[in-house]
């Protein structure tokens, strides 16, 4: 990706965040760019998934702000809130698909919302993301009859709903069998060529980094900050700090195994 | 030296395990406590009535964004299915006042005021409270474990990031439901509370029941009649919002959703209890 002609999507800008009076991450400061697959690693309790949530205007931030596409999500009141929400959609850890309603209710439900589509189109249009996902014909299912890989890719369509410009991840291989979580980073990648939509990705699952990225951050706890940025590839031969190389290594021996 | 560390690890690990034990406190303390608590907890069942009341209003002015699929789903769940037992409750009830009314009446003759008791007593209290009760332990109690089940497997950070407004989403169907039906839960339990009662009067006291049952006829007013839907229709609004309250605040893990479930009982019966006294006051003053 050159970043000459980069269009920022998403900026982190002196962000502070935690939970009440308890600090996770510090200062924290990153862009990620127009159509980027950008990946958020560290380890466990680290602040990965506290920060896609601020990201996603789940909780406000101690300090700092959030851009998405240039409006702060952090000021905004919960009708610009809305507005900006529309413009991503987010893949969480469990699916969290809506357990009372089959999946074509789930992935319709946005679009019942926010459009005016007559039934048809509606139709036509879950029928499509199922496609995109690999799950045609699971649409009259209710989430309880899918396996885990499944209604994962389920809330993959339910979350391309609106053909929204960003996408966010929480931990999607997580939970899944090796062969299903590559076919999920495939699916990702596929998806970033065909619409251009910016991936970010909150992981530790270090071959779906390898895989993937284009751009990583690792966040470290003891520290509160960011320890280290950039490709993954170059992280590894640039002398990183020993938390990192570990870390990174670790990915070595695992795609050794391969 | 190896002796003096095992017993430090130990007292470490008595230590986690006395988290879990019960905590002996000064009584001034846990009053202060509680009484901290349930100031919380009213500011917070006035927030979620002010938020139902702004939800409210959006469906007012928006019918066709109201969620009626939802809205029939719930009606039929806390309404068609509490049925047996709202009737079953409330013709025990007629029967048992029936009881203890006859002894008392018959002593001094005036058996047919059974009637007087039976009727007013069914419509005016007991028929709303009795399907209030129900409806508390059935669909309060509901309504808080469905929602703190939601919360527990992220689906209500899905709606908030997919831009729905949870309390539209998930209040205003199980809300309009609960007014729905509990009115005309309300209606079936008078009418079988007023049969126990009529029960009694024929063959136990052996009234004719052409007599009981203009008698009943005479002394329930329609103003009696809709005092007793109008505490029905308050009651579902405060069963409806306590539940969904304790639902949304419960703690994300599993022993919050059975604690939101027992939570939304108590308080819903509690909050009923209050609410009745002041409405049965101010019914009689004006």
């Amino acid at each position: 990706m050159a970043e000459n002609n980069a269009v920022p999507m998403i900026q982190a800008i002196d962000l502070t965040v935690g939970y009440g009076d308890i600090v996770v991450l510090e200062n924290i400061n990153f862009t990620i760019n127009k159509g980027e697959i950008f990946v958020i690693i560290g380890g466990s309790g680290c602040g990965k998934s506290t920060i896609l949530k601020h990201l996603i205007g789940l909780y406000e931030p101690i300090k700092g702000d959030i851009l998405i596409k240039g409006e702060s999500i952090v000021k905004a009141d919960w009708d610009e809130k809305r507005r900006i929400m529309k413009s991503f959609g987010v893949l969480y850890q469990s699916g969290a698909l809506f357990s009372a309603l089959t999946i074509t209710e789930n992935i319709a439900l946005q679009l019942e919302e926010y459009t005016d589509y007559p039934e048809d189109e509606i139709f036509r249009r879950v029928n499509e993301k199922l496609k995109l996902v690999g799950l045609e014909g699971a649409g009259p299912k209710m989430p309880s009859e899918l396996s885990g890989g499944m209604k994962k890719r389920a809330a993959l369509a339910r979350a391309m709903a609106l053909d929204p410009e960003i996408l966010f991840f929480d931990e999607p291989s997580t939970s899944l069998d090796p062969v299903t979580a590559a076919m999920m980073d495939r699916l990702i990648i596929d998806l970033r060529d065909r619409l251009g939509t910016t991936m970010v990705i909150v992981t530790h699952d270090l071959d779906s980094i390898y895989a993937i990225s284009d751009r990583v951050i690792m966040l470290d706890k003891a520290t509160k900050t960011i320890v280290a940025r950039g490709k993954p590839s170059e992280l590894r031969k640039s002398n990183p700090p020993p938390s990192v190389k570990e870390f990174l290594e670790r990915a070595g021996l695992s795609r050794k195994m391969d | 030296m190896a002796e003096e560390k095992d017993r430090i690890i130990e007292t470490e690990v008595q230590k986690q395990f006395r988290l879990h034990e019960p905590q002996i406190r000064p009584a001034i303390e846990y009053t202060g406590e509680a009484s901290l608590k349930f100031w919380k907890d009213i500011i917070n069942i006035l927030a979620i009535i002010g938020e139902i009341a702004e939800a409210s209003w959006f469906a007012i002015r928006n019918p066709r964004r109201i969620r009626w699929r939802e809205t029939l789903f719930y009606m039929d769940i806390c309404g068609a299915d509490a049925l047996p037992i709202s009737c079953m409750i409330c013709y025990l009830m007629g029967l048992i006042l029936g009881f203890q009314a006859s002894l008392q009446m018959h002593k001094f003759g005036t058996d047919l005021y059974v009637a007087d008791m039976v009727g007013l007593s069914i419509v005016k209290e007991l028929g709303p409270l009795m399907v209030a009760m129900i409806c508390t332990g059935r669909a309060g109690s509901a309504f808080a474990a469905e929602i703190s089940t939601m919360k527990v497997s992220e689906e209500i950070d899905a709606m908030v990031t997919m831009g729905f407004n949870p309390s539209r989403f998930l209040i205003i169907p199980k809300l309009l439901a609960l007014i729905l039906v509990m009115p005309v839960l309300t209606v079936f339990g008078n009418v079988l509370g007023i049969i126990g009662g009529m029960t009694v009067g024929v063959f136990s006291l052996g009234l004719p029941v052409i007599t009981y049952f203009n008698r009943t006829v005479l002394v329930i007013t329609p103003r009696t009649f809709s005092e007793g839907l109008i505490k029905s229709a308050v009651f579902a609004v405060l069963i409806a919002a306590v539940g969904c309250l304790r639902g949304l605040e419960a703690k994300n893990d599993t022993h919050g959703v059975g604690s939101a479930a027992t939570s939304a009982v108590v308080s819903g019966i509690f909050l009923v209890i209050i609410a009745d006294t002041l409405m049965t006051y101010l019914f009689s003053r004006f």
